[in-house]
């Protein structure tokens, strides 16, 4: 009772699917998909190498230093960094007194409650503080950005694909929209305050460039502060702000690997000690 | 119930033999897993993956007990709290990586589980039962994996939880009550969130309990093994105990060093980006995909697009998607070629290597976008997907030219020849 039952659901279910399949083929070949801007014009991210590529890579916490006084001089002024501490700043190598200095110093102070009379109020942000929001709340991020909400950066690099490579070539990758473009999707034109840049899923961003000027940032340590290299010394930091653990990751993923090696092998020992003379090995 | 053959229990530790006469629970032990549980002396790799799908929820529950310990299952700090995990928790990174990548092991052995019994024919009579009793197991599994990566609150959390409790909504009349009431509101929500974590943290000691139906069901009869020729004599099979603990400790440290090589170098590598955005309900991804191991079930949902006597075709990719897990039920029945191991059926053997083949063409196509050709190509695949099980296989079952058995497992071992060539299948 069930073959023949199963064989009816079966020819049944096929033949929907192989119907469906044809109608698709048909509406697939009589109107062909529309060719889109996007689909056309989009660029995949160039590739970036950092230090902290690969199974085994490190930070370069001179990088890092620099990406901070990119994020901290340019981004800042807009994008927040709510899952990063001050604290956390000891991870790519300030010491606790510069780590307080720069929380005392930062350009937004922290929400807080006047002691004396219970009134909103602010105050000089800790190192135990997330970094403060640019914007009391996401109204006022709209009002000031056309309309546009710039987005937490914490994540960045783990919520884009090919994150830190996007990031990168994403800050550099402004430019004039192709004649080219224009004159294959006349309807595709840039709006009024978006900016064309390829590497952004829709072609069209809000955030005007942000990198504009080689020396915008004057480096401590006396990199030259080139376009590209401002791009890939924040996204190197953006990196460790959305993985800050992850040195730790590579060694530990090390030392378990070797302890793991070591031990399976035993394991195929002490397997092949127990079998000996016992004879199983299938003819089949 | 075992072969008589069977070591007995004879505890030599007087402390032992006081708690065996009084609770025979190390007897239960040795007779499960240990000297006392007879098991076919060929057993190939392929039967190491239930010991590691076992490895595997205990990692799962071990990792996931102490997850959520610092976890909170609200809509407005969950996401957070997940970060919270990655940057201020001891090794709090570690359990949250050990816990989203345990999870694809898990299914990546269980599939290998479950293909084993299918090429093996592991699920004929007098196996049924266990059979039934591990699809209760990947049902719940399933149940269990979406509800968890529902809890870390993202975009796609969000958006897979919409779309898969919409599934209920295709129902019809009764479609979107039945998805109103799963939500506990209109769309997923705080108290989505919060019985999702309640549920995600009461399945997988539902799963331990089938499985321990499932074991004492596989051992009634015994172990299958590669010949599907049954244990004849005490020649045929070696104690779980020693000879298997072995072997699996070897599969397990496989396992592990598989699991810590995605576990360390590429923990993201399964997941999806925007899973790392918080949910937003005002703003739906470019693409919705669930998790990887659930692609080929996605595949043959959005196959479905053409509506068929007034039946819509949300509903049919339901019914496929449903159908398509529901019909392994019925396959020790559908399947009732006499001869178990896929070795000694060679037209068999073939659709199995395509049926092997077809999911993973499902399993790409449910990864990609809902366009041509991807729709194409998973109506086909879900056809042969279909046809394999339900037409294929109860066909195959009458017309083909089975291969001759050995005796015996231990013939088959010792390459003794055939004493006698064993009759045509039908």
């Amino acid at each position: 009772m069930v073959r023949p039952l199963g064989i009816l659901a079966g020819v049944g279910f096929v033949a929907i699917l192989l119907f469906s399949a044809l109608v698709g083929a048909i509406s697939f070949i009589s109107e062909p998909p529309a060719p889109t801007a996007e689909h056309e014009f989009h660029k995949h991210p160039k590739e970036l190498h950092l230090a902290s590529n690969g199974p085994l890579g490190r930070f370069d916490r001179q990088q890092l230093q620099r990406g901070f006084q990119v994020y901290k001089e340019v981004c800042s002024a807009c994008h927040s960094l709510h899952q990063v501490a001050f604290r956390d700043l000891t991870g790519i190598g300030f010491t606790d007194p510069e780590v307080k200095a720069i929380a005392s110093q930062w350009a937004i102070e922290v929400p807080s409650v006047n002691p004396e009379t219970g009134e909103p109020a602010t105050r000089k942000a800790l190192p135990a503080d997330k970094f403060p929001d640019p914007y009391a709340n996401e109204v006022a991020a709209r009002a000031a950005n056309n309309n546009a909400l710039p987005p937490d950066l914490s994540l960045m690099t783990k919520a884009r694909h090919d994150g830190a490579a996007y990031i990168h070539s994403l800050l550099t990758g402004y430019q004039e929209q192709p004649a080219e473009l224009l004159k294959k999707f006349p309807d595709s034109k840039t709006g009024v305050g978006l900016h064309y840049n390829p590497y952004f899923a829709n072609l069209n961003i809000a955030m005007p460039p942000p990198l504009v000027a080689e020396g915008q940032v004057t480096y401590a340590d006396g990199t030259k502060a080139t376009v590209d290299q401002m791009a890939q010394d924040v996204a190197a930091f953006l990196v460790w702000t959305a993985e800050p653990k992850l040195e730790n990751r590579h060694r530990t993923g090390v030392a378990v690997l070797i302890f793991l090696l070591i031990a399976t092998t035993l394991g195929f020992l002490a397997y092949r000690n127990v079998w000996s003379g016992v004879k199983h090995g299938s003819r089949t | 119930m075992s072969f008589p053959w069977a070591k007995h229990y004879e505890p030599q530790n007087p402390l032992m033999k006081w708690v065996d006469d009084r609770l025979p629970l190390p007897r239960l032990v040795y007779n499960a897993v240990g000297a006392g549980y007879p098991v076919p002396r060929n057993l190939n790799y392929f039967w190491n993956f239930g010991v590691l799908a076992g490895l595997a929820l205990v990692i799962q529950i071990v990792t996931g007990i102490v997850l959520a310990m610092h976890f909170a299952a609200n809509g407005l700090v969950a996401f957070n709290s997940v970060e919270h995990i990655m940057r201020d928790v001891n090794q709090g990174w570690l359990l949250r990586y050990a816990h989203a990548n345990g999870a694809s092991m898990f299914f990546i052995v269980v599939y290998l589980h479950i293909f084993r019994g299918l090429f093996y024919g592991s699920y004929k009579a007098p196996r049924e039962m266990v059979w039934l009793l591990g699809l209760v197991i990947f049902l719940l599994m399933m149940a269990t994996a979406f509800m968890g990566y529902v809890l870390p609150w993202g975009q796609m959390s969000f958006w897979g939880a919409k779309v898969i409790t919409g599934l209920f909504g295709a129902i019809p009349l009764v479609g979107p009550t039945i998805q109103e009431w799963l939500l506990g509101g209109f769309a997923p929500d705080n108290a989505a969130l919060n019985r999702f974590f309640s549920l995600h943290y009461l399945l997988p000691f539902v799963i331990a309990g089938v499985i321990i139906l499932h074991i004492w069901a596989l051992h009634i009869p015994g172990s299958s093994n590669p010949t599907g020729v049954e244990v004849k004599g005490p020649q045929d099979t070696v104690p779980f105990h020693p000879y298997y603990t072995a072997k699996d400790g070897f599969g397990a440290g496989v396992f592990l060093i598989i699991f810590s090589l995605l576990l360390f170098f590429a923990p993201n590598a399964l997941g999806h980006p925007d899973n790392y955005i918080p949910a937003n309900p005002l703003s739906t991804p470019a693409h919705i995909v669930p998790e990887w191991y659930f692609w080929p079930f996605y595949a043959i949902l959005r196959a479905f697009t053409v509506d068929i006597f007034g039946i819509p075709a949300k509903l049919l990719g339901v019914i496929a998607m449903f159908g398509s897990i529901i019909l392994l039920f019925f396959l020790p029945w559908l399947d009732n070629s006499p001869v178990r191991s896929g070795n000694y059926r060679p037209r068999f053997k073939q659709f199995f290597w395509i049926l092997v083949i077809d999911v993973l063409i499902l399993g790409y196509c449910g990864g990609a976008p809902a366009a041509e050709p991807y729709v194409m190509i998973s109506q086909i695949a879900a056809a042969y997907y279909f046809a394999h099980f339900l037409i294929i296989l109860p066909l195959l079952a009458k017309l083909e030219r089975t291969l001759p058995l050995p005796n015996s497992i231990t013939d088959s071992v010792l390459g003794t020849p055939n004493a006698a060539p064993s009759a045509p299948a039908h």
